[in-house]
């Protein structure tokens, strides 16, 4: 390396240099809010990871039929539920089942979603228009009805409730990741990178997709909530995970005829989709703030 | 205006046909024999050959395909396989209900949305701000079915003001429509304050305060009608939403609408019936968006002659 002005080189021994994760995590930090929502998102990743170990009751063979509707108390601490079962154990085993749903249904869409977006994006055209018009159609049908009709076909269960609720995310995140690659491949540095005759994979991987990432990370916090209750939502039809699965929205409904009685029954699951749906989408807002650059000058 | 809704209307055509061509395949995309499953499980195969020949099912796929736009242009959706009677009927008499109920809701959480993010915006940070929007982030991470059994324990069974289930008066139609427009309030909230917010910053606004006006007439006369513009388009989108959510909010309060209808054919396996109905959603939700595109013309000049 040749010699650098004396004036620079201070800057470069300075430890604190601005690398991208710094400039991130020191506007992060500043939002309070966000921070208590991503500890409780990790609380609640920890909580779904050991469930299996850390229940109190098996969650779907444990019957106390002594206890039936029983009120929350030290032995069940969220009560008991209609066939006897710890709602306590169902809830921490309900967390793997929705995490799980909500983030590998996002997932899939995110990464179909991206690379169709940065295709209809970079080549514009035909790819172009045979994409966005795949995504218009999607668009075309209204919020949970396309994942209903994707059950209709696939039929019932968790699994496939996952595979609908991701084909109904692909087409936001390929509209987000083209929009933003449309401007981005007019950028002076891009056109560098061709003239220096970087392939067409290149440019697209290595210069035009990290800069839709902080959109792309946005978007997933905030898709991860919606998903969440879209899948509750199928299991509460009966669309969805099928009895004795301890899925949350579908402890919901079969706490709905008991609502006189026993309402502790539906004020738990209720609780926790809830507090789940909100920790992601407070992250997620936090994650807004602190990636967008116009966000600065409010 | 009338050459653009033309041609909004001329564009609207592919995307309808390609629908209608999605939903033509749920039949045929299914596991098994579409014609075993019209006859029932029963069927001998004399019976299953009949129906095939009576619904066409020996034919081609584009000769099927149009015998299924041709009946449906004619309002024809075939036979209910649970009920056995016509698909137009079993869902004509679910299709108001449903539709008043997504209106009311709309109608309601625009009302309540915009105004709680215009406080937000004037009072940027301050604690109208902050309670508006704690109250919005809550409103999209709450599901509705839970939201609506909340309001039904409260309301109805604790309270005893409303009515709980069913759709005979007005007052059946306000829980429901609540609970349906709950989150799009939500979000109309907080698109609202941010779109005003941006407003608010704009030169235009400095210049109607530095003359002297007062801060009532800057906020609605120069603020509002240009952070209506963006809201609009958002209300198309939500009313998506809406229809979609309908289908949740319905099983909740037993609403005789299209959505319980749905969620029963479903569980039926019924697939006129599902056909016909994802086909009238999606034609719902891209008409209003044809609608709200004309009304985003009308209040926003420069777009209408692009």
């Amino acid at each position: 390396m040749a010699t650098l002005p004396a004036a620079v080189s201070p800057l470069l021994n300075d430890p604190r240099v601005r690398t991208p994760w710094s400039e991130f995590w020191r506007k992060f930090k500043r939002q309070k809010v966000a921070l208590v929502a991503a500890a409780f998102v990790v609380l609640l990743v920890v909580v779904a990871l050991a469930a299996p170990w850390i229940v109190p009751y098996d969650a779907e063979n444990y019957f106390d039929y002594d206890a039936l509707n029983a009120r929350p108390s030290p032995a069940h601490w969220f009560g008991v539920d209609a066939l006897g079962r710890d709602i306590f154990s169902r809830i921490l085993m309900g967390a793997r089942i929705s995490l799980a749903a909500g983030f590998l249904s996002v997932a899939v869409g995110a990464i179909v979603g991206t690379l169709l977006g940065l295709l209809a994006g970079y080549h514009e055209g035909w790819w172009d228009r045979v994409i966005m018009r795949i995504c218009d159609v999607l668009f075309a049908f209204p919020g949970i009805l396309l994942a209903i009709a994707i059950v209709a076909i696939l039929g019932g269960g968790m699994l496939n409730v996952i595979a609908a609720v991701a084909i109904f995310s692909v087409p936001t995140f390929a509209r987000l990741v083209r929009g933003n690659t449309l401007v981005l491949k007019h950028l002076t540095y891009i056109e560098a990178a061709r003239s220096l005759g970087a392939s067409a994979r290149t440019i697209v991987f290595r210069h035009i997709f990290p800069g839709t990432i902080s959109a792309v990370v946005v978007y997933f916090s905030l898709r991860i909530g919606t998903s969440i209750i879209t899948a509750a939502s199928l299991s509460f039809l009966g669309l969805g995970a099928q009895p004795p699965t301890p899925e949350w929205g579908a402890m919901l409904d079969a706490a709905r005829s008991d609502m006189l009685t026993a309402p502790h029954e539906a004020i738990f699951p209720a609780l926790a989709i809830f507090l789940t749906v909100l920790s992601f989408n407070l992250l997620g807002d936090g994650l807004r703030d602190a990636l967008d650059p116009k966000i600065e000058r409010r | 205006m009338a050459a653009y809704i033309a041609k909004r209307l001329v564009g609207l055509l592919p995307t309808l046909l390609l629908v209608g061509f999605l939903v033509f395949m749920l039949v045929h995309l299914l596991p098994g024999d579409p014609a075993r499953l019209a006859a029932g499980q029963d069927a001998t195969p004399e019976t299953v050959e009949l129906v095939r020949k009576d619904l066409g099912l020996d034919k081609p796929l584009p000769q099927q395909f149009l015998r299924f736009v041709t009946g449906v242009l004619h309002w024809d959706f075939g036979t209910s396989l649970r009920t056995k009677r016509p698909v137009a009927i079993e869902v004509g008499s679910r299709f108001m209900p449903t539709l008043w109920l997504t209106i009311w809701s709309m109608a309601w959480s625009v009302i309540f949305g915009m105004a709680i993010g215009i406080v937000s915006a004037v009072w940027r940070n301050r604690w109208p701000d902050r309670l508006g929007m704690t109250l919005a982030v809550s409103g999209i991470s709450f599901p509705a079915f839970a939201l609506g059994m909340v309001l039904m324990q409260i309301f109805a069974v604790d309270l005893n003001w409303l009515p709980t289930v069913g759709d005979d008066t007005w007052r059946h139609y306000i829980l429901p429509s609540i609970t349906l427009g709950a989150a799009v309030a939500a979000i109309m909230a907080r698109f609202t304050r941010s779109s005003f917010v941006d407003i608010l910053g704009e030169d235009f606004i400095r210049t109607a305060r530095a003359k002297g006006l007062d801060e009532r007439r800057v906020v609605i006369k120069h603020g509002l009608r240009n952070a209506l513009i963006p809201v609009v388009t958002m209300m198309g989108l939500q009313f998506g939403f809406l229809l979609g959510g309908s289908i949740v909010v319905e099983k909740v309060f037993n609403w005789p609408g299209l959505g319980r209808l749905l969620v029963d054919a479903v569980d039926m396996r019924d697939y006129p019936v599902i056909q016909a109905l994802v086909l009238l959603f999606s034609l719902e939700f891209i008409l209003i968006n044809l609608l709200v595109d004309v009304l985003y013309g009308l209040i926003n000049p420069t777009i209408r002659y692009r």
